[in-house]
């Protein structure tokens, strides 16, 4: 049944995410929204909105209360918790913290308004988005063209009923400029190409856990932006160390393996991943690679360069390399990219010193909308 | 509408129990409005709680904040509304749907006790619309005393106002108004409604003429030394002189919001929205200031009808249970319900057994006290009387005895700084009394008065916090500063005192500044 207040309600939802807005680096750095509940519901703890009032400062003031302790005691028993219990006789003043459940689609929207980035371009394969108007509900203002007749009159006749002017013999109603309704649209952006998004990582001994914690969380935000972005997002994951091999997600982030770097191999399972299930003419394909850029030698490197330029940048959007800085890294892997593509929009390349540098990757990663 | 009102009329079981319970209620004495009970599923109660008990309101978010906050504690078994009533005439109240029927009969009694709480204190004379928003003796009621109290329509009535300036400028810049005009409304005088009609100064209220001094002459001369022309001249020019140094507003006017609606330089939809939100905020200070009062009241009432006349045997345990929920004090909190009741019991006790008076303000034997009878049976006459002419500052200042307090463990708290807590400060009656009325004095809100409208003769607004030992919170203060200086149009200032210094505080429409300053 719908109500009254959900107007009012919807207002308050748009305001909440604009307090999320606010505070959004801090969550995604923090991993505090990953967990998904149900289908794909994040829940956030946000503060409820208080309006200010000139009032008391909370700690000077004190009060009075009521139950059993003794002097010097902590008041309600509770350590750390004055605020609640500081609350004054029979009023609800004070800070409650409420949870508000946000859809994964409206995370994405919030993440790609805070970050600025752009929808992204097709590569001119098929359209992308069709965007659609629907007409779904009734609002009082709007141009005259759009005015649902048989609304207006009802309100301009149960008007004229309650006011008494009605007479049966001369049904004669004049709407007035309230009783006017018009038909309200909604504009629908339909989805309909669709993408894979091919995840590679370099498991050798030097990727330690705070290392992988950060592209666990990073990963979550570009399958949230893309699959806004696309119907139908698939995503791949390939890890490798000296050799590479496709696993599922959950073992994509545990994996743990010892031994040296040949990022080569990787990218070989990758072409041949595109190669066999993914025609570029139907699919976006968007690999992204994390390491510590420690490659085993630069032989390997230039036939990474090889395979990137002969068999994964024509099919590819894009290709993303992201760096995590680790302890036992040289980092050369980065400065190598940078050399041989110095003017290639298709390859985009950033340095995640930690989990605060988090957004700033994800803006360079698609900020360029392709 | 129609199908809301259709769907929530009263089962016929539900209007037998009402006849029968209200028919108890009037032969115990009390006296209230009709009431018409509607039942309400959970949500339409939640989105009626959320709007403070009305069906209709201006649209803002923070109804929809709270409904939001209601719906989730529902769902999640959290807690749930029982009961709820207006303070209309006739008074609606709301019953939830699918409670147990002691649960119902028991927010029934409940209701009435608060009804007639309503209509026979003399805080919530304020409320009668036909009073023309001056009362000048609460206490004096007229015969057949039956108010025009139909809130419920100004409200909706406040509603379709707003919306009108909604649909024309958008809700964006009116729910950004609202926000501003809700920070100040508690700035607001709650005696106003009982202060007779302000008195319009006259042309000449200050009647001394102005003398203007003259130049000594003969008789014959006068007309020549002293020509009519330059005498009035001079006499214009003096009282131009002391108009400018008279301070504006003249005396100290604690009701900022009506003084702003009087004096800033408002647009009309502002005029509007701010005399609403002034309204609404009137509407709800006797609430307020008699929440102790109200709630023992209504329970005392509840749990002597159901007790003694409502309920079966076979109903008084989910009844005892229900209560004792109702009146648990946990977390070392007050509750408002616990207090309320047991000092009208304690009230009714006292003046049945006639321990008032001298004789026993004088009497030093702890024993002769206890058993101090004299059996005037004066209680049910006294609450009753209290229930007319106190509210909760001083229904406490008055009656909560120290052996009251001992009794029902009062404590006053303060905040430990060392130990990042509220403790306990003492149980020492004096002190619990003095914080007890601090925190329910203004209901609880600073003191704050216009104190010159012309500050500096530059046009800004300065208000004076009345500083009683506690500072403002300075992170709100600063934000209110903001939305004095929207309403205003000029830069505010705020003389109160930060840790233990006086200072001025500035907002000049783009930045807070503050300075020392010595209250001239």
């Amino acid at each position: 049944m719908s109500l009254k207040i959900d107007q009012d309600h919807s207002r308050f939802r748009q305001i909440v995410r604009g307090k999320i807005r606010d505070n959004l680096r801090k969550y995604i750095s923090q991993g505090e929204m990953i967990g998904r509940k149900g289908k794909d519901q994040v829940s956030i703890p946000i503060p409820h909105i208080d309006i200010p009032h000139f009032r008391f400062a909370d700690k000077q003031q004190g009060g009075a209360g009521q139950g059993a302790g003794d002097v010097g005691e902590s008041v309600g028993g509770e350590e750390g918790e004055g605020e609640a219990s500081g609350k004054k006789a029979g009023e609800g003043a004070g800070e409650h913290a409420l949870e508000v459940d946000v859809t994964l689609d409206e995370l994405a929207a919030i993440l790609g308004e805070e970050l600025e980035l752009p929808d992204i371009q097709n590569k001119g394969k098929s359209k992308l988005v069709n965007e659609k108007d629907r007409y779904t509900g009734i609002r009082r203002v709007g141009p005259e063209s759009l005015r649902h007749f048989r609304r207006t009159y009802r309100e301009a006749l149960k008007r004229t009923i309650s006011l008494g002017g009605y007479s049966a013999d001369r049904p004669m109603i004049v709407p007035i400029r309230d009783d006017k309704r018009y038909r309200a649209w909604r504009t629908q952006p339909e989805p309909i190409a669709n993408a894979v998004i091919i995840y590679m990582m370099d498991v050798s001994g030097s990727m330690g856990d705070e290392q992988k914690e950060i592209v666990r969380i990073e990963s979550f935000w570009l399958d949230a932006w893309l699959q806004r972005q696309y119907k139908g997002l698939e995503s791949r994951f390939i890890v490798h160390d000296a050799t590479a091999r496709e696993v599922d997600r959950d073992t994509f982030f545990r994996t743990r393996e010892s031994g040296g770097t040949m990022i080569s191999s990787a990218y070989k399972l990758c072409a041949q991943l595109i190669d066999q299930n993914y025609p570029s003419g139907e699919w976006n394909i968007y690999p992204f690679h994390f390491s510590d850029g420690d490659n085993w030698s630069m032989d390997d490197t230039l036939s990474c360069i090889d395979i990137l330029k002969q068999r994964i940048l024509p099919h590819a959007n894009m290709f993303a390399y992201g760096q995590v800085e680790s302890p036992y890294g040289s980092g050369q892997f980065i400065k190598d990219l940078r050399d041989h593509f110095p003017k290639d929009d298709r390859v985009v390349v950033s340095e995640i010193k930690d989990k605060d540098a988090i957004t700033g990757s994800i803006k360079e990663f698609l900020g360029k909308g392709r | 509408m129609s199908e809301f009102a259709l769907k929530t009329s009263l089962p016929e079981y539900l209007r037998v129990e009402q006849a029968r319970i209200q028919r108890f209620a009037a032969e115990a004495g009390l006296d209230f409005f009709p009431i018409v009970f509607e039942i309400l599923s959970y949500d339409q109660m939640n989105e009626i709680a959320a709007y403070g008990g009305f069906p209709n309101r201006y649209p803002h978010w923070r109804f929809g904040m709270e409904y939001e906050r209601l719906a989730k504690s529902y769902e999640y078994g959290l807690s749930k509304i029982y009961e709820m009533v207006i303070n209309n005439n006739p008074s609606y109240a709301y019953l939830l749907e699918g409670n147990s029927l002691v649960d119902q009969k028991l927010v029934m009694s409940h209701v009435c006790a608060h009804v007639d709480f309503f209509k026979n204190n003399f805080c919530f004379r304020s409320t009668d619309l036909d009073a023309g928003g001056h009362t000048t003796s609460p206490a004096v009621r007229p015969a057949g005393y039956d108010p025009n109290r139909r809130w419920i329509d100004k409200m909706a009535n406040h509603g379709s106002r707003i919306r009108r300036h909604v649909g024309r400028i958008g809700i964006g810049k009116v729910e950004e108004f609202i926000d501003h005009c809700l920070s100040l409304e508690n700035l607001i005088d709650p005696h106003a409604p009982f202060g007779g009609r302000r008195a319009q100064p006259g042309p000449d209220s200050d009647a001394v003429a102005t003398e203007v001094p003259r130049l000594r002459s003969k008789d014959y001369m006068e007309s020549y030394i002293n020509p009519a022309e330059f005498l009035d001249q001079q006499r214009r020019k003096m009282e131009a002189e002391r108009d400018k140094e008279r301070k504006f507003p003249a005396r100290s006017e604690r009701d900022v919001l009506g003084f702003l609606l009087e004096h800033a330089p408002l647009e009309r939809w502002e005029h509007e929205v701010l005399e609403v939100i002034r309204d609404e905020a009137m509407y709800f200070v006797p609430q307020m200031q008699t929440k102790i009062m109200n709630e023992g009241w209504a329970t005392y009432w509840h749990s002597k009808l159901m007790t003694e006349k409502v309920l079966d045997a076979s109903e008084i345990i989910d009844y005892a249970d229900n209560a004792a929920g109702v009146l648990a004090s946990s977390g070392g909190r007050i509750n408002p319900y616990k207090l309320g009741v047991e000092l009208y019991r304690n009230i009714e006790e006292r003046w049945d057994r006639g321990q008032f008076g001298k004789q026993w303000e004088d009497c030093d034997s702890a024993a002769e006290k206890h058993h101090w009878n004299q059996r005037l049976g004066l209680g049910k006459q006294k609450i009753f009387e209290v229930r007319a002419l106190y509210n909760d500052v001083t229904f406490i200042d008055e009656f909560l005895t120290p052996e009251f307090a001992a009794e029902q463990k009062l404590f006053s708290f303060d905040w430990s700084k060392r130990n990042e807590r509220y403790e306990i400060a003492t149980r020492e009656f004096r002190a619990v009394k003095e914080k007890l009325l601090a925190q329910l004095t203004n209901a609880g809100n600073p003191l704050i008065y216009v104190e010159d409208a012309n500050f500096d003769n530059r046009g800004e607004l300065m208000l004076r916090h009345d500083h009683q030992g506690v500072d403002l919170r300075a992170d709100y203060a600063k934000e209110v500063m903001r939305s004095l200086a929207r309403v205003w149009k000029r830069p505010v200032c705020l003389a109160t005192v930060v840790e233990t210094k006086p200072a001025l505080t500035r907002f000049d429409g783009k930045e807070h500044s503050s300075k020392a300053y010595k209250a001239g």
